[in-house]
């Protein structure tokens, strides 16, 4: 394999993956929340990717196909949940959306 | 000289990468977030041509930054300002805390793989031509992995209903 080797890809795929997590953790906006969230799953994608690569075998190639599908569906009914939030709210932070607690 | 030109490409994309990555979670506005995550995909899209995966690349462009940032740009064009959060005034506990604990998760995972793979990561497989081909993906999605095709569209079904229910309103809910 030229180039760089596993090693470095999957050092990438964690840093991209801390820094998405940094985001869940950090922002108050739910649309943020949900972009940061889509970065961790494509940092998934590409330790996935990276292994499939070192194996020489399609199956992880599979499984990151199937985390998109599945990332493009929470991203449906996640921006769902945000636009009915925001229509009975008005307001989207976080923080301040507590009336589901007991 | 090869090998010179895939380093050069893959700092270039790690590079952008990252930076990709940390702008989505830092603007303050989600629009120029959207954006970002373009970027983000983009490069992502490139790294996996240098794994010899070229159909989940292209599919990459075409699912990510072709659907999901369209519907995400749609949403916030539609939610207008008041999707945007500026930042709480100067540094919380709570955004301390919050880099403490991703940074804790990065060394986790470095350590957890340095530890268990850190010998074997430097061995990669010998690929054969087809590798990561749109043939390849439909013949393991139609033998080994059918079940999860299947599955893959139930879940695309649901979310496409959940996604009208939401989006559509409830009208007697509403009435209150």
């Amino acid at each position: 394999m030229d180039g760089p080797g596993i090693a470095a890809y999957l050092v990438l795929s964690v840093v991209l993956f801390g820094t998405g997590a940094l985001g869940v953790l950090i922002r108050r906006s739910p649309l943020i929340i949900l972009l940061a969230l889509e970065v961790m799953l494509n940092a998934g994608n590409l330790a996935l990717i990276t292994f499939s690569r070192q194996l020489g075998n399609g199956d992880g190639q599979i499984f990151a196909l199937t985390v998109m599908v599945v990332a493009a569906a929470e991203a449906v009914l996640g921006l769902g949940l945000i636009v009915a939030v925001s229509r009975r709210h008005g307001d989207l932070d976080v923080d301040r959306l507590t009336s589901l607690r007991g | 000289m090869e090998e010179f030109l895939v380093w050069a490409v893959w700092v270039v994309a790690a590079l952008a990468l990252l930076s990709s990555g940390l702008a989505v979670v830092l603007f303050s506005n989600p629009f120029y977030s959207a954006l970002a995550l373009i970027g983000n995909l983009a490069s992502l899209a490139v790294l996996y041509l240098l794994l010899n995966a070229e159909f989940v690349a292209a599919a990459q462009v075409l699912v990510y930054a072709g659907a999901v940032v369209v519907m995400f740009l749609f949403v916030i064009a539609y939610l207008g300002g008041r999707a945007d959060t500026p930042w709480a005034g100067g540094p919380t506990l709570q955004a301390f805390a919050a880099v403490v604990a991703a940074g804790a998760i990065a060394v986790e995972v470095v350590v957890v793989i340095a530890l268990k793979a850190g010998e074997r990561l430097s061995d990669t497989a010998e690929i054969t031509d087809g590798f990561g081909s749109p043939a390849e993906i439909g013949i393991l999605f139609l033998s080994d992995h059918l079940l999860a095709f299947e599955v893959t569209s139930i879940v695309l079904l649901v979310a496409a209903v959940g996604g009208v229910i939401l989006g559509g309103g409830m009208p007697k809910e509403r009435a209150d």
